[in-house]
């Protein structure tokens, strides 16, 4: 399996990157950990004349907290945040997330910003991100924008990000309350049938605060804010999980695919939100 | 065809300069460049980790690394971990506890664990099994590939307490 031939640049700093995005437009994409866009290239179902290699832009990279805030760079791994002992106290659920991302060699290359980017509806990290409220930074030739995580993807692969250019970093406050990664995959390596982040706030035996995305269940992750609202001022108990997952099947529209049918996607992301919201629940 | 670009590549601590296509893929210049095939295709789309080598100090697949993005890189494949009168302890421990049957996925396997172990020296069961996650096997069925990587891991452990 080879990909169609391409030109191969290595830009060193992000200036250079980004002219060459502007001289190459619908010619050149950006790649990072690849292991999206190769596998596309290999099958020829994306073809890149320019290929912009990032892993020699030293502003892309690290991850830092600053009080409350926390700061991927786009380049960060998958592995790296696995490894990071301040991400796993301040921000458990990252970690959560990454263990449960394809294998340990795709984790050891596939970055942060690659799978936030690219749009792709089975990606973990976008619904992750938007159950954190966390905000994308781009930079293009006009300057830099933030946009919300919640506001970025439009439909599959099409997201508000621009063709010129380059997401540099997600960041988010370091959530509080009791937070949870749940995903039914059929085996290692594959992409969720359902997944859901949650993060509850509890204070006293209420919950006062939820966020719930759900992820692969329709062509954009699902912020599902119905569902959390089913939660608040609630114990969490049987009747409050049945409003919230009543709340976010009418937010999702799965479709048919090799996974199984929609209802059943329905059905799984029912019983996968009752899992992480009794899981948050108990951290909280 | 594409313009070829000048690659440097230090596989087992020799150092290669080559030209290649920016487009190949780092197994096939490991294999048909540099003659070095060690690493094996199993399934050519990431699945199968057959092809896995070292690259720096992580596990990759190197079915889904462009040479061009190797460019400048240090890589171990299982020709760098020993040699038929030095086997690593990996190697011993899979021939020791029947790891392999075909022995197609075990370069994959063994150069996997051998990250692995420098990343957890002194891993559970569980552990081994999450860490080898990406390499397939269609014979052994795990157990004993299992098996070996614990033992090795207790092999280099002892030899290094020796050592102190
Ligand atoms: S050949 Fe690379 S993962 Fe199978
Ligand atoms: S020993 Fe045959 S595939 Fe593993």
């Amino acid at each position: 399996m080879i990909p169609a031939a391409f030109e191969y640049h290595r830009p060193g700093d992000l200036p250079a990157a980004l002219a060459l995005l502007q001289e190459h437009g619908d010619d050149a994409r950006v790649i990072a950990g690849g292991h999206s866009l190769i596998p596309m290239m290999k099958l020829r179902m994306a073809e890149v004349p320019h290929l912009i290699d990032l892993q020699a832009i030293d502003a892309l990279r690290g991850i830092t907290i600053d009080g409350h805030r926390i700061t991927l760079g786009a380049m960060v791994t998958q592995a790296e945040i696995i490894a990071h002992a301040g991400l796993t106290t301040h921000a458990p659920i990252l970690r959560e997330a990454a263990l449960q991302i394809a294998d340990p060699q795709v984790r050891a290359m596939g970055t942060v910003g690659g799978n936030v980017a690219n749009g792709d509806p089975g990606n973990d990290m976008p619904g992750l991100m938007q159950c954190l409220n966390a905000t994308f930074h781009v930079t293009g030739p006009a300057g830099s924008r933030d946009i919300p995580a919640r506001e970025f993807y439009e439909s599959a692969y099409l997201t508000a990000r621009e063709d010129d250019e380059i997401l540099t970093a997600v960041s988010f406050d370091a959530p509080t309350g009791g937070q949870a990664y749940e995903k039914q995959k059929r085996k290692i390596g594959d992409y969720a049938t359902a997944a859901a982040a949650v993060i509850l706030t509890r204070l006293g035996d209420r919950c006062t605060a939820a966020s719930i995305a759900m992820t692969n269940l329709s062509d954009t992750p699902i912020w599902a804010e119905a569902a959390g609202e089913a939660l608040v001022g609630t114990a969490c108990g049987e009747d409050a999980v049945i409003a919230a997952i009543t709340a976010m099947q009418a937010a999702i529209d799965p479709s048919e695919d090799n996974r199984g049918p929609a209802e059943f996607k329905r059905h799984a992301a029912g019983i996968i939100l009752a899992r992480a919201i009794a899981r948050a629940w108990s951290r909280a | 065809m594409s313009k070829k670009m000048q690659i440097t590549l230090t596989v087992n601590g020799t150092r290669h300069e080559l030209l290649a296509e920016p487009r190949e893929l780092l197994i096939h210049v490991l294999r048909e460049r540099l003659n070095i095939t060690g690493p094996h295709i199993g399934c050519e789309t990431s699945h199968c980790g057959a092809c896995t080598v070292i690259m720096g100090d992580r596990s990759v697949k190197s079915c889904t690394v462009f040479a061009a993005q190797a460019d400048g890189a240090s890589i171990t494949t299982i020709e760098g971990l020993g040699t038929p009168d030095a086997l690593h302890p990996l190697q011993e421990a899979f021939r020791e506890h029947h790891g392999l049957q075909c022995g197609f996925c075990t370069p994959g396997m063994i150069t996997r664990a051998a990250q692995l172990l420098k990343e957890n020296p002194d891993p559970t069961e569980e552990e081994v099994r999450f860490g080898m996650a990406g390499n397939l096997c269609r014979c052994t069925g795990y157990q004993n590939i299992v098996k070996s990587v614990l033992a090795a891991a207790a092999t280099i452990n002892a030899a290094k307490e020796a050592a102190e």
